[in-house]
């Protein structure tokens, strides 16, 4: 169906005017409804994280998590915003205050109740393994900028070389 | 192109209709998200990371008795109509298969495919793993992949927080990392207009619904996905639990939706399912949507048991079998759109001479 006023885009405003006791229908396309000051919702997609965005966004505009960055990966609260998934297992550490939050909307609790875990002791703990995961780190902060994090952890390998 | 026979059972036991209710519910799935500590996730990952997750991963595998057998196929090193091949088969989900222009292909992409189960690496979370089976089986479904899930996890540091549970790179899955879905066929509550309520009502028992091929897929053929929208703050029973009582309830009212259409619109229906099974058996050319329409009502008609001769697996491979990559890899080529649409219909055609030469 085409807009009632523009004839060129699709309806996707349904109004029903009540005028001197005669009922109307009118079918405007968005921009023409937004032109008439009929306020709709159809601008903003239905995203499944969208009031989760909104949440964080609102957060970043008090300030509270500005400029944090994770350790680990140097993901920080605008990358979680802008991709809505978080770098690494850490983030879940560095961003804690804010995620109860967060997941308390999503999930209606921030509580885990499943199946417990323990991890096995494996090589991970080993040196070689510690070595790679330093080296990562170490790439990924130089590349976000976080040279003080940077020269701690060239330390830290070159005590383990 | 890649050879499909060397998958156990091809990868698509659950097609054979062997499940409770396999008329009305294809498929029950369930899988599992889980991460490695001391990588990031996927997403983030360098290259590098993702090669040594996927090497740390295939050594578990390895070892582990539930996936002995098991084939490991890397992804990453697949053409793009042997990754669509694996996706209409519901074993690596679009982003893994990189289809689409949203996914980009990572390095160390790949499936491992074992007996009913499968695994995704480096997918957005490092594993996914699934099990499949036939028609609504939630309990042996979830025991199986939990059997290889404990397998891996004592072989493998998973990332897990003692109050957030495991955790994933999206905060949708974090916790149980539970995804349990039943793919159901519901035309009786979409031909008498139940349907609208029925997904409300889904709804606001914490559950939600998507197409044949999951998240961002369009609904067609009226089958949908029924999945646990939450993954925190319940355990993995009680989500199954709850599952299990709506799905239920869901299956009764389509059955309730069946008895209402013939009895209120008999021949009409009669007519309409008639029709779709008169196309699919003398049709020259089928787009996909067309199939999927069609082949939805032969089902239905076969479950109203107004066509007989026809077995529930059949119409279950033809689901899987009519798509794109399937058809090309049956002719051994690719093919043109039009091709496409010529080769499934002489498929259709073909299966339903075979296998129902006596219906009517």
């Amino acid at each position: 169906m085409l807009c009632d006023s523009c004839h060129e885009r699709d309806a996707v405003v349904h109004l029903t005017q009540i005028e001197n006791n005669s009922v109307t229908q009118v079918h405007l396309c968005e921009r023409c409804a937004a032109e008439r000051g009929v306020e709709t919702t159809v601008a903003e997609p239905k995203h499944p994280l969208g009031d989760l965005l909104h949440a964080v966004q609102a957060q970043l505009a008090t300030g509270e998590e500005r400029g944090e960055a994770c350790t680990f990966c140097g993901c920080t609260m605008a990358d979680f915003r802008a991709t809505g998934k978080w770098g690494c297992p850490h983030c879940y550490v560095t961003f804690e205050a804010s995620l109860r939050g967060l997941l308390r909307r999503l999930h209606g609790s921030a509580q885990h109740v499943g199946e417990r875990y323990q991890p096995p002791r494996s090589e991970a703990t080993g040196r070689a393994a510690q070595l790679g995961e330093l080296r990562d780190r170490l790439r990924r902060a130089i590349e976000s900028e976080q040279f003080e994090l940077a020269a701690d952890l060239r330390d830290r390998i070159r005590v383990l070389e | 192109m890649i050879d499909l026979s060397l998958l156990p059972d091809g990868g698509v036991a659950w097609l054979d209709a062997s499940g409770r209710h396999a008329d009305v519910v294809l498929s029950t799935r369930v899988r599992l998200a889980r991460n490695l500590e001391g990588f990031a996730f996927t997403g983030r990952a360098r290259d590098g990371e993702r090669l040594r997750v996927l090497a740390q991963v295939d050594a578990a595998v390895h070892e582990a008795p539930p996936l002995a057998g098991s084939l490991t196929v890397r992804v990453d090193q697949l053409p793009a109509i042997d990754r669509l091949l694996l996706h209409e088969r519901h074993l690596v989900s679009k982003e893994l298969a990189a289809l689409g222009e949203a996914h980009p292909l990572h390095s160390g992409a790949a499936v491992v495919v074992g007996d009913r189960v499968s695994l995704m690496i480096n997918e957005e979370d490092h594993l996914r793993l699934q099990a499949m089976s036939s028609g609504f089986a939630l309990p042996e479904t979830f025991a199986r992949v939990r059997e290889v899930e404990r397998e891996l996890g004592a072989r493998l540091p998973f990332a897990f927080h003692p109050e957030f549970g495991f955790l994933t790179a999206c905060p949708t899955n974090v916790g149980t990392g539970m995804r349990a879905s039943v793919l159901i066929h519901l035309p009786g509550l979409v031909l008498t207009k139940e349907i609208g309520k029925v997904l409300a009502g889904l709804q606001q028992m914490g559950l939600t619904h998507r197409g044949l091929y999951g998240e961002g897929s369009e609904v067609v053929g009226n089958f949908f996905q029924i999945s646990n929208q939450t993954t925190l703050g319940r355990s993995e029973e009680d989500l199954m639990d709850q599952l299990l009582r709506v799905v239920g309830h869901v299956v009764e009212r389509e059955e309730e939706a069946r008895r209402v259409l013939l009895r209120d619109a008999g021949y009409i229906i009669e007519d309409k399912l008639w029709r779709a099974f008169g196309t699919l058996r003398y049709a020259r050319s089928l787009t996909f949507e067309e199939a999927m329409n069609f082949l939805s009502g032969v089902r239905l008609a076969v479950g109203l048991k107004l066509i007989r001769g026809l077995s529930v697996y059949t119409l279950n491979k033809l689901l899987i079998f009519s798509q794109a990559a399937h058809l090309a890899y049956a002719e051994g080529r690719p093919l043109s759109e039009s091709e496409t649409c010529q080769a499934r219909a002489r498929y259709v055609r073909h299966a339903l001479e075979t296998e129902a030469g006596s219906v009517g």
